[in-house]
């Protein structure tokens, strides 16, 4: 039994800095071990589902691309199939494939990310700079694929809005197959490197029950035992067509959250290659009316973080009556409390780093704030933007070499 | 009998009152419209005898006079269950924390944002709002319209 006079009450949060987003945590302490944590979330509510209520269709599109800046794909494809559902519309199998590729890329440059910021809640900073090095990869190629590095808007009601050429296919492989030579390194890291397997065994147990009970989606649930996938229960697009196995471990710890996502990382890679071999020809879009009949439909999708779940009531007009929108933080949040009980204080940010909570990214282009006519400026700019800020720091990037800068 | 069939069939031999109220959409999804009153059995009987043991989301609606709530429930085959009923605004509904101790949050969701009243939910910080929203003003009733920007405070 806990003592209570013995117990210290530590408020960590909202800001602080272990995460990057806000959330609030009141630790209630004995020594060194967690005996019960209570979560204040809420920071970041933004009002988008109010705000889909005034906006039509389209435009919520885009509004919900942007719940998160990593799963953006994740949500716009959530929202646009309950829509697409409602108005009875049936999308060309190009456009399927050609969102399973988006989905599939989003999910390796999340996982890829999560690595990194593991590794750097525990200390492993080479880590950190590994996976996020390779992660440009893909970041790049989402550059090139969708015109943006995150927020693609690909998806359109009735399909996709841009084309992949057959020219572009080689180079999706060569990536492919660059970030699978570097995952086989990860988990063969993730299998021998004793200080990781130190590090992380036991840290943060979910029991496969418990994973149930709180309602825990997606690796975080996968790693506490339990099997299930909504891309193979509840196929969306055409994941029917695809052949992949739902990676489960039952470590119940950061250690198996770990072995999870990497062991995903490569049933991904294979993914891809069955898209872009199975990949059909046709038409990328049909035809979407504004108005869309009344109705209501609730989408599921499997998201790199877990479940996200969107509820869709349309009222015959441009506008939806009611949008509600799950993300899988929000389920996950659940288990963490649980999860931090009984372990160290200074397990708490690798614990709820473990979740893969959501961060932002940036854009490429920035507006200059205090600046009346503010300006933007293209990502050479940026580049040169950056070193410059670093060389009058004193700190010299002169192996980076930057077009048109004379200053080096 | 496809897995929809067969929920639709158990469904209406245990609880006559659904006959003719329980639809299905498509493959996975099956529409459950029930009152207020049985709400408590039927969805304890989901979860509990049927294998409905993901719990997704709450949906709440403001449908003029009553709140619209859906639960949306799934199971590991991926069947999915959206169990709709209304409660008129003012009125409370129970809580579902006892069968899914992970649904707290969705309740505090539906208390901010449009005024529910939930019995038995354990205590525990609002959510979403922030802790000096006014308590009568729920920004997701269709009558809420955000303030002017630069507006004072009533």
């Amino acid at each position: 039994m806990p003592d209570k006079k013995r117990t210290v009450r530590v408020p960590i949060g909202p800001q602080h800095p272990a995460l990057k987003e806000p959330e609030s945590f009141m630790v209630d302490l004995q020594g060194e071990k967690i005996s019960s944590v209570a979560l204040r979330l809420g920071y970041n509510h933004r009002g988008i589902e109010k705000g889909c209520e005034e906006r039509t269709y389209m435009q919520d599109l885009f509004l919900l691309e942007r719940v998160c800046g990593i799963c953006s794909h994740s949500h716009a494809t959530a929202f646009i199939q309950a829509v697409e559902e409602i108005a009875g519309l049936e999308i060309p199998r190009r456009a399927k494939y050609i969102r399973m590729l988006i989905a599939e890329l989003e999910r390796i440059h999340s996982h890829l990310l999560w690595l990194g910021v593991a590794g750097h809640e525990i200390g492993f900073d080479t880590l950190l700079m590994y996976s996020w090095r390779d992660r440009e990869l893909v970041m790049d190629l989402f550059a090139e694929l969708t015109g943006n590095r995150v927020n693609y808007a690909m998806n359109t009601l009735g399909g996709v809005r841009r084309d992949i050429a057959p020219e572009q296919f080689p180079h999706i492989q060569k990536i492919v197959d660059a970030l699978e030579e570097r995952t086989k390194y990860y988990i063969e890291l993730a299998m021998t490197e004793e200080t990781l397997a130190q590090r992380l065994s036991g840290v943060g147990y979910l029991s496969k029950e418990d994973a149930i009970r709180l309602g825990a989606v997606g690796p975080t649930s996968r790693a506490s035992g339990a099997d299930r996938d909504t891309r193979r229960d509840d196929p969306y697009a055409a994941y029917d067509e695809l052949d992949f196995k739902v990676i489960t471990d039952d470590h119940c710890d950061v250690f198996g959250r770990t072995v999870v996502r990497l062991g995903e990382l490569m049933q991904t890679y294979s993914m891809i290659r069955q898209i872009l071999k199975q990949m059909p020809e046709g038409p990328i879009a049909v035809k979407a009316p504004l108005k869309i009949p009344a109705g209501e439909a609730v989408s599921r999708y499997e998201a790199p973080r877990g479940e996200d779940v969107h509820y869709v009531r349309a009222n015959g007009t441009d506008k939806p009556e009611r949008v509600k929108v799950r993300a899988p933080t929000l389920a996950n949040t659940q288990s963490v409390a649980k999860m931090l009980e009984d372990g160290y204080l200074a397990d708490l940010p690798i614990v709820v780093a473990a979740i893969d909570p959501c961060f932002s990214c940036t854009d490429r282009t920035i507006a200059v704030r205090g600046d009346r006519d503010s300006k933007t400026m293209g990502w050479e700019e940026l580049v040169q933007y950056g070193v410059r800020w670093y060389r009058d720091r004193g700190v010299d990037p002169s192996r980076i070499k930057v077009r048109g800068d004379e200053s080096a | 009998m496809s897995e929809a069939e067969a929920l639709v069939a158990q469904l209406v031999a245990t609880f006559p009152a659904l006959t003719g109220r329980v639809t299905i959409q498509r493959a996975k999804r099956v529409w459950i419209d029930v009152d207020r009153q049985a709400f408590p059995e039927v969805f304890r009987r989901l979860a509990k005898d049927l294998g409905f043991e993901v719990f997704c989301m709450i949906t709440g609606l403001d449908e003029g006079a009553d709140l619209g709530l859906i639960y949306h429930l799934a199971r590991n085959d991926g069947l999915m269950a959206n169990v709709k009923t209304r409660c008129p605004k003012g009125e409370s509904m129970q809580t579902i924390t006892s069968i899914f101790p992970g649904g707290g949050i969705y309740e505090r969701e539906l208390i901010d944002l449009l005024g529910a009243h939930i019995e038995g939910l354990p205590e525990g910080s609002r959510y979403p709002l922030p802790d000096n929203w006014p308590k009568d003003e729920h920004p997701l009733l269709k009558d809420w319209k955000p303030r002017e920007k630069g507006a004072k405070d009533a």
